[in-house]
């Protein structure tokens, strides 16, 4: 009895020791990496988009393991799909950081998913790095955003306009969802300081996805034959725009007659299409795949050999993950640990190379500088630029052009405050 | 004697030195295009144009259609000719090597006008009356004052009556743009491009510029208030027919559906996918003729509806005898098993294919437009409005008068009965779902047209669908079609005054509201069949 019973014990103690050994063993594998999180819609309708930064994450963190890692450990993606659904955005982002504990999280497109995941990464305090373009109108602690803000892509662009093809009227067309109602509304009192009549700006919204442009198009050229110089700026999102260009080149609307500047159509979106009527339009983004630096054509080579498609193109976005991903790999070497606070408060300040030879440096408002490209669309569904500002446009969170928020700026590194006001000099809006 | 003779001399080397600073000014502004600078090439094309040199015509077209390269070592400019040859540009002379890097002189909208209206200049004499025409429209366009001379001495060669019509449009738009012409030419100009009355006229009749005498500012006024009660006039017209193309493409997408729902009482929330299935046949058939076949590239279209017919049809089959048929009568499951199916097609198709939009070129009898009195209507549409009438009369064909179709009549009629008669109905079930499907399938060849080829396309027809099919009476093909065509024109004609959101929303509203007063659609199936 006794007998068995020391076995027993001795068992069990074995059996103990070998899970506390076992256990020990797995926190030290799970110490040896550092978890990257990667929260893009591989299905629904954004898989469309978001597939391509997906891949983009997984060749960059790749890289930087190659390089040796970082702090001494491999990092590790884990990559989620929150199916193009913002409900499922925000519980992805939750089981990201609260149950695989990752460093920081990469990812998002659209603007609602932005918005519904904020809370998540506040609460559980971690970071955030948003590639797209955007309204602007907002500087949150724990959220970087590394595409344009509307200073750094529709103000050059419609200045562009202005000097170069001397328009006088505007037909703002977008999509009807916040980016493209806010960007117009910053768009329309731009245009007004400058002196544009009312009766010289056309607005117009479309449902997602809408296909039969033939009565907008008529609506463009109706209004183009004033005897103005007329010019579109379009925020129509990603789908819609094929059948858009469609259109426009079926009823012979030339670029050289009535140019189209866009701001959400990049290389990606031009594979779907025929860009022969099309030659000559525009579009204003803060990278082309055609800009001919070494760091962007090594950058090319790379993810041509990574996604072993020698055709495939590169965009925006991906230019401003690989932005993103190496400030955080500076500020994380900068402050030695990849506790969020800490890096959260190294990341300002820090600067990196972008693929168009400048170096982008992070603002205390969380947005980047950047430098502005304006292209033209060539017959081989690529850019050719045709005008950039003189050096990096630092990003503003707040509009200096709407009245809700010519006052306030986001500065996270003296007021910690994201919306300062700085003519009250209170936190907390107007 | 020697005085005289002297003289000549003199004149003579003038004259030659003269020539020869030409010719250098010529070879100069040709070098311009070597700066990569898109001032410089204004300057340049400036300059060639004023040389009246004899290269510069070909210049103006290797640099309108991107054939103009500089070689960014030597700075030696160059023209590639149709054949690949590589010319100097200034002489015109064939080069035995060509230089190693040449890289092209780039356009930008700016300079792609300034092209434009040159090669117009250039070529108004052209022998070929296409030509000639294209350039009457350039200059009319650009309103250039320097060409007048060039379209006089066109128009009083001209013999060809439409050209004729539209060099004296453009020598009507040069006068009202030229300071100093005499105020009856102007106001002949004005009547001449009244007489034109469309939305370029207007355009140029209402920018006059400031210096022009108050009189034919007046004529331009009252000429502009009638273009503008002509061009609404044929924007109603214009406005019936993109209803009728936007219907057509509505009709295309629920003719399918009008007898897998209509005809049988099948809700398939798959069938948008049919027709994403028949848009990605289109992309296959297409790229299969671009890599093997190109000759048959223009038609691959014509191949793809026969094919996406199968392919959709066959899938269509496949779903009713393995999911469906255990369903009939079960309205609600069948809803959420073909949902299902639905998104396990999008996601196959995705993995397949990818995620990105696929390309699908238009043939070029579906590319461009062209007037009807005041009428601009594009072939692609025109095209997409006489398949979906064709794909309705064919399908009425094969309902009326093929045996198929009358049992396919006395199954939807009378189950039991037809059972009872020797019909097989599980077979002429599974032929009638494949048939719904095959259509959806041809009316993917016809949306890739107009339409991303994604795998979401299905997804925004088949809410669209539905709404036809019910509006226009379930089970009856002509209520499908009556039902597309007033949706599709009302929805036109709604959008000009509240836009496209709200027109969305108010069409959806009048339909709640029609099928609380009629619930069985415009035209209601009578007779047993309802019961059933």
């Amino acid at each position: 009895m006794s007998l068995t019973r020391r076995i027993m014990l001795r068992a069990a103690g074995a059996a103990f020791g070998g899970a506390l050994a076992l256990s020990a063993f797995g926190a030290k594998a799970a110490e040896d990496t550092i978890k990257v999180g990667i929260l893009h819609s591989l299905s629904g309708t954004m898989a469309i988009s978001e597939t391509t930064l997906k891949d983009a994450m997984l060749m960059l963190i790749d890289e930087q393991n190659k390089k040796g890692g970082l702090l001494g450990k491999k990092l590790e993606a884990v990559v989620v799909d929150p199916a193009s659904n913002w409900p499922l955005f925000a519980e992805k982002a939750r089981e990201l950081i609260a149950k695989d504990k990752v460093a920081a999280v990469f990812g998002c497109w659209t603007s609602v998913s932005r918005k519904s995941v904020l809370p998540v990464f506040k609460e559980l305090n971690n970071i955030l790095f948003y590639p797209v373009q955007y309204e602007g109108e907002e500087s949150e602690r724990n959220v970087f955003y590394t595409g344009a803000a509307p200073n750094q892509q529709a103000i050059p662009a419609v200045d562009y306009l202005m000097k170069e093809e001397k328009v006088q009227r505007w037909v703002l067309a977008g999509t009807d969802y916040v980016y493209p109602r806010t960007t117009n509304k910053i768009l329309e009192a731009y245009l007004k300081s400058k002196g544009v009549k009312s009766e010289d700006i056309m607005i117009n919204y479309t449902p997602f996805g809408h296909s039969d442009w033939q009565t907008i198009v008529a609506d463009i050229k109706k209004f183009g034959s004033a005897g103005k110089k007329t010019a579109v700026v379009s925020t129509i999102n990603g789908d819609a725009n094929v059948p858009f260009y469609k259109e426009l080149g079926n009823q012979g609307v030339k670029a050289t007659d009535i140019p189209v500047v866009a701001f959400s159509v990049g290389e990606e979106e031009l594979a779907g299409i025929d860009t022969k009527p099309l030659v000559g339009h525009l579009a204003a983004w803060n990278y082309f795949m055609s800009i001919d630096t070494p760091a962007n054509k090594d950058f090319i080579a790379k993810w041509q050999a990574f996604t072993k498609n020698p055709k495939r193109v590169t965009n925006d976005p991906m230019e401003a993950h690989y932005i993103g991903f190496n400030m955080w790999v500076q500020a994380v070497q900068k402050a030695g640990t990849t506790d969020p606070d800490k890096v959260i408060d190294a990341l300002v300040g820090v600067k990196a190379p972008n693929l168009t030879g400048g170096v982008s440096e992070m603002l205390p408002n969380h947005h980047i500088t950047k430098p502005v490209f304006i292209g033209e669309i060539k017959d081989n569904g690529q850019f050719d630029v045709v005008w950039k500002t003189d050096g990096l446009v630092p990003g503003d969170a707040w509009s200096k052009y709407l009245d809700g928020s010519k006052d306030l700026i986001g500065d996270w590194k003296d007021k910690k405050c994201g919306a300062f006001n700085v003519k009250t000099g209170k936190c907390g809006g107007a | 004697m020697i005085l005289l003779q002297r003289f000549l001399l003199v004149c003579a080397l003038l004259f030659s030195i003269g020539s020869l600073a030409r010719a250098d000014d010529f070879a100069d502004a040709v070098s311009g295009f070597s700066a990569d600078s898109f001032s410089a090439t204004e300057k340049a094309l400036d300059g060639v144009v004023q040389s009246n040199n004899a290269r510069a015509a070909a210049i103006v077209e290797a640099l309108q259609k991107e054939r103009l390269f500089y070689a960014p070592a030597t700075k030696q400019v160059v023209v590639k000719d149709a054949s690949g040859a590589v010319l100097d540009a200034a002489t015109g002379a064939k080069l035995a090597e060509a230089p190693t890097e040449l890289k092209s002189v780039r356009l930008n909208n700016r300079l792609r006008r300034a092209v434009e209206a040159a090669s117009g200049q250039m070529t108004l004499l052209s022998a070929d009356t296409q030509k000639r025409i294209a350039a009457a429209q350039a200059v009319y366009k650009a309103r250039d004052v320097a060409a007048l001379a060039n379209v006089e001495t066109a128009l009083n060669k001209e013999t060809d009556p439409v050209a004729k019509s539209a060099l004296s449009d453009a020598r009507a738009a040069i006068l009202l743009a030229k300071p100093g012409v005499s105020e009856a030419d102007q106001l002949s100009a004005v009547t001449q491009l009244r007489a034109r009355g469309d939305q370029e006229a207007r355009a140029i009749l209402s920018s006059l510029p400031d210096a022009t005498p108050p009189a034919v500012k007046a004529s331009a006024q009252s000429a502009v208030a009638a273009i503008d009660s002509r061009l609404a006039f044929w924007s109603n017209l214009q406005n019936v027919w993109y209803g009728l193309s936007l219907g057509s493409v509505l009709l295309l997408a629920a003719i399918g559906l009008a007898i897998t729902f209509g005809v049988m009482g099948v809700i398939n929330m798959a069938h948008g996918e049919m027709v994403m299935l028949g848009a990605y046949t289109t992309f296959v058939v297409q790229e299969y003729a671009r890599a093997k076949a190109p000759a048959l590239l223009d038609y691959s279209l014509l191949i793809a509806v026969p094919l996406a017919f199968l392919v959709a049809g066959a899938v269509g089959v496949l779903i009713e005898r393995t999911i469906i048929r255990f369903l009939y009568g079960r309205p609600l499951e069948t809803l959420l098993a073909t949902f299902g199916v639905s998104l396990i097609l999008q996601q196959a198709v995705r993995t397949i294919f990818g995620a990105n939009n696929r390309e699908v070129s238009a043939p070029p009898f579906m590319s461009g437009s062209f007037h009807l009195g005041g009428l601009e209507i594009t072939y692609g549409r025109m095209w997409i409005v006489l398949f979906a009438l064709a794909v309705f009369v064919g399908l009425q064909i094969l309902l009326r008068f093929t045996p198929f179709g009358l049992r396919m009549r006395a199954v939807t009629q009378n189950r039991r009965m037809a059972s009872s008669m020797g019909v097989d109905t599980n077979r002429i079930d599974a032929l009638a779902f494949g048939l719904g499907s095959g259509i959806a399938g041809m009316a993917g060849v016809a949306l890739s047209q107009i339409d991303n080829v994604s795998p979401n396309l299905g997804q925004s027809y088949i809410i669209d669908s539905f709404m036809v099919v019910v509006f226009g009476g379930v089970g009856n093909l002509w209520g499908t079609l009556l039902g597309a065509m007033t949706l599709g024109v009302a929805n036109k004609f709604l959008e000009p005054f509240i836009g496209a959101v709200l027109g969305k929303i108010a069409l959806l509203v009048f339909i709640i509201l029609f099928i609380q007063k009629r619930p069985r659609g415009l035209f209601a199936l009578k007779g047993r069949a309802v019961e059933a």
